[in-house]
C-alpha cells in the first residue's frame, strides 16, 4: 500500500501559531524589560551613591556583560535542573533576560546620574531640599534626558535578544518560525518574515528615539 | 543542589577541543572586527553625506544590521543563503554575518565621531591638495578613532560574545566545542561554566589589549 504523507504546506492554523509566537516574544520583552528596568534603576542608583555597593556589585555587572547570553541561558538552565525544582522555560528566559537588562540599565542610570552637574545638586540642597527631594526633582529629570535614548536602545536590544531563548526551548517567534521551516521547508520566506517582524518592531522605535534625542539636544 | 556530583576531570579531558574552539573564536572575532571596521568607514561617510545611491545603500545596511537580531543574521547567512542553493560553510556564514553586523554598528559609532570632527578640517585638507581618500585616511579618521574608542572596544567585545551563535549552526567555536564535548557526558554545567570563564578572560583581554593598542596608535 502506498504511504501518503499529510499535506506539509502552509495551513491557516500556522498563522495562529506564528501569532502566538509573536505574542510570546512581545510578552518576554515587556516583562523582562519591565523587571530589568526597575532593577536597573535601583542598582544604578545604589552603584552611583555608594562606593561599597559599587565594589560589591562590580563582579556581577562585569561578568554578566562579558559572557554570551547564550551561555548564561544554558548555565541557568542546567543549574535550575540540577536544583531539582520544576520550572518553565518561560521563567528561565525571564530570569536571564531581566538579569542582563538590569545590568545594562544600571550602567546607563549610573552614567546619567553621574552626568548631572554637581553645582545643581549643591544649589538644590542649599535651598533646603532634602536628599530624596533633590533626587526626584533635580537629578532624576536631568538624568532622564541624558539616559532616555540609551535606555530605549537597550530595550530594543533586549527585544532582539529574545530570539536567543528559542535555544532553551521556549517557543517564541523565532522558534515557531523554525518549527514551521522544519515542516514546510519554506526556509527563505519564513526567515525573511522573522527578520521583517523584528525590523518592524525595532525600526520605528529607534527612529522615534533618534527624533527625541534631537529634540533634547537642541 | 540535591545530590549532584561535579565531574571537572571530564572538562580537563576535553581541554584540547576547547582550546581549538578558543582559537576559532579569536579568529572570528578578530576578522569580523577588522572587516567590519574597513566596511564601516566608507559606510559611515556615505551615511553622513546622505545623498545618492551610496547614502541609501549604507542607510539600509545600517538599519537592517541594527534592527534585526544577530541570530537572524546568522541564520540568514546559513539557512537562508543555503535555501538559494549557495552552500557556504558555517565558519564563512558566521564570519560574514558578524562582519555585516559589526559594520552596521561600527558605522553608526563612526558617524558619531565624524560629527565631532569640525567640517573645516576636511576642507583644509582638500585645499592642501589631498585627495578625498587621503584626507579621510590621514586627517579625519585618526580623530574619529580617538573620539569613539570606548564604543569601539564595546563593539569588539560584542563581536566576541556574538561569535557564540556559531554553535547554533554547527560551528565548533568555543561554545560549539563545549557543546559538542558535553554531549558525550551531558555534564553541561561543568563545561559551560568553564566556557563562561574563558569568555570572561577573552573579553577582558580585548578590553585591556585594545586600550594599549589605541594608546600606542593615538599618541602621535
Amino acid at each position: 500500500m502506498q504511504f501518503i504523507l499529510a499535506d506539509q504546506g502552509f495551513h491557516w492554523s500556522d498563522a495562529q501559531f506564528l501569532l502566538i509566537g509573536a505574542l510570546h516574544t512581545l510578552l518576554v520583552s515587556v516583562l523582562a524589560g519591565g523587571i530589568g528596568t526597575c532593577g536597573g534603576i535601583v542598582l544604578g542608583w545604589l552603584r552611583h551613591v555608594s562606593t561599597g555597593i559599587r565594589v560589591v556589585t562590580t563582579p556581577y555587572v562585569d561578568i554578566t556583560r562579558s559572557i554570551p547570553l547564550l551561555i548564561q541561558l544554558i548555565l541557568v538552565n542546567s543549574a535550575l535542573s540540577m536544583s531539582g525544582n520544576a520550572f518553565s522555560t518561560f521563567w528561565l528566559s525571564i530570569i536571564v533576560l531581566s538579569s542582563s537588562m538590569t545590568v545594562v540599565t544600571s550602567e546607563v542610570v549610573r552614567g546619567s546620574l553621574g552626568s548631572v552637574p554637581y553645582a545643581y545638586i549643591r544649589a538644590a540642597r542649599s535651598l533646603g531640599m532634602g536628599y530624596f527631594q533633590t533626587l526626584f526633582h533635580i537629578s532624576a529629570p536631568l538624568a532622564l534626558r541624558t539616559g532616555l535614548s540609551a535606555w530605549i536602545g537597550l530595550l530594543l536590544g533586549l527585544t532582539r535578544d529574545t530570539a536567543l531563548v528559542s535555544v532553551v526551548g521556549y517557543v517564541e517567534f523565532m522558534k515557531s518560525a523554525q518549527i514551521l521551516i522544519s515542516r514546510t521547508n519554506e526556509t527563505l520566506p519564513l526567515l525573511l518574515g522573522v527578520g521583517l517582524f523584528y525590523f518592524v518592531i525595532c525600526y520605528p522605535v529607534s527612529r522615534y528615539s533618534a527624533h527625541l534625542q534631537r529634540g533634547i539636544a537642541s | 543542589m540535591s545530590g549532584y556530583t561535579f565531574y571537572w576531570s571530564l572538562v580537563w579531558d576535553a581541554w584540547p577541543e576547547l582550546l581549538s574552539g578558543v582559537r576559532l573564536t579569536i579568529e572570528i572575532t578578530c576578522l569580523s572586527v577588522l572587516f567590519g571596521t574597513l566596511l564601516a568607514m566608507p559606510l559611515s561617510v556615505a551615511r553622513q553625506n546622505g545623498r545618492g545611491v551610496a547614502g541609501k545603500f549604507s542607510a539600509a545596511w545600517i538599519e537592517v544590521a541594527r534592527n534585526t537580531p544577530t541570530l537572524f543574521q546568522v541564520y540568514m547567512m546559513y539557512f537562508g543563503v543555503g535555501a538559494l542553493g549557495i552552500n557556504i560553510s558555517s565558519f564563512a556564514s558566521v564570519l560574514i554575518a558578524l562582519t555585516f553586523n559589526n559594520a552596521g554598528y561600527l558605522a553608526e559609532i563612526f558617524r558619531g565621531g565624524l560629527v565631532a570632527v569640525p567640517p573645516q578640517q576636511l576642507r583644509a585638507a582638500r585645499s592642501l591638495g589631498m585627495s578625498q581618500w587621503q584626507a579621510y585616511r590621514t586627517v579625519i579618521f585618526p580623530q574619529v578613532f580617538s573620539h569613539v574608542f570606548p564604543a569601539f572596544i564595546n563593539q569588539a567585545v560584542w563581536a566576541l560574545l556574538n561569535s557564540s551563535l556559531g554553535m547554533l549552526i554547527g560551528l565548533r567555536e568555543l561554545t560549539g566545542a563545549a557543546n559538542a564535548a558535553q554531549s558525550v557526558s551531558f555534564r553541561s554545567f561543568e563545561f559551560f561554566l568553564v566556557t563562561a570563564g574563558i569568555y570572561y578572560l577573552l573579553a577582558k583581554a580585548i578590553e585591556f589589549g585594545s586600550r594599549i593598542v589605541f594608546r600606542r596608535a593615538l599618541r602621535t
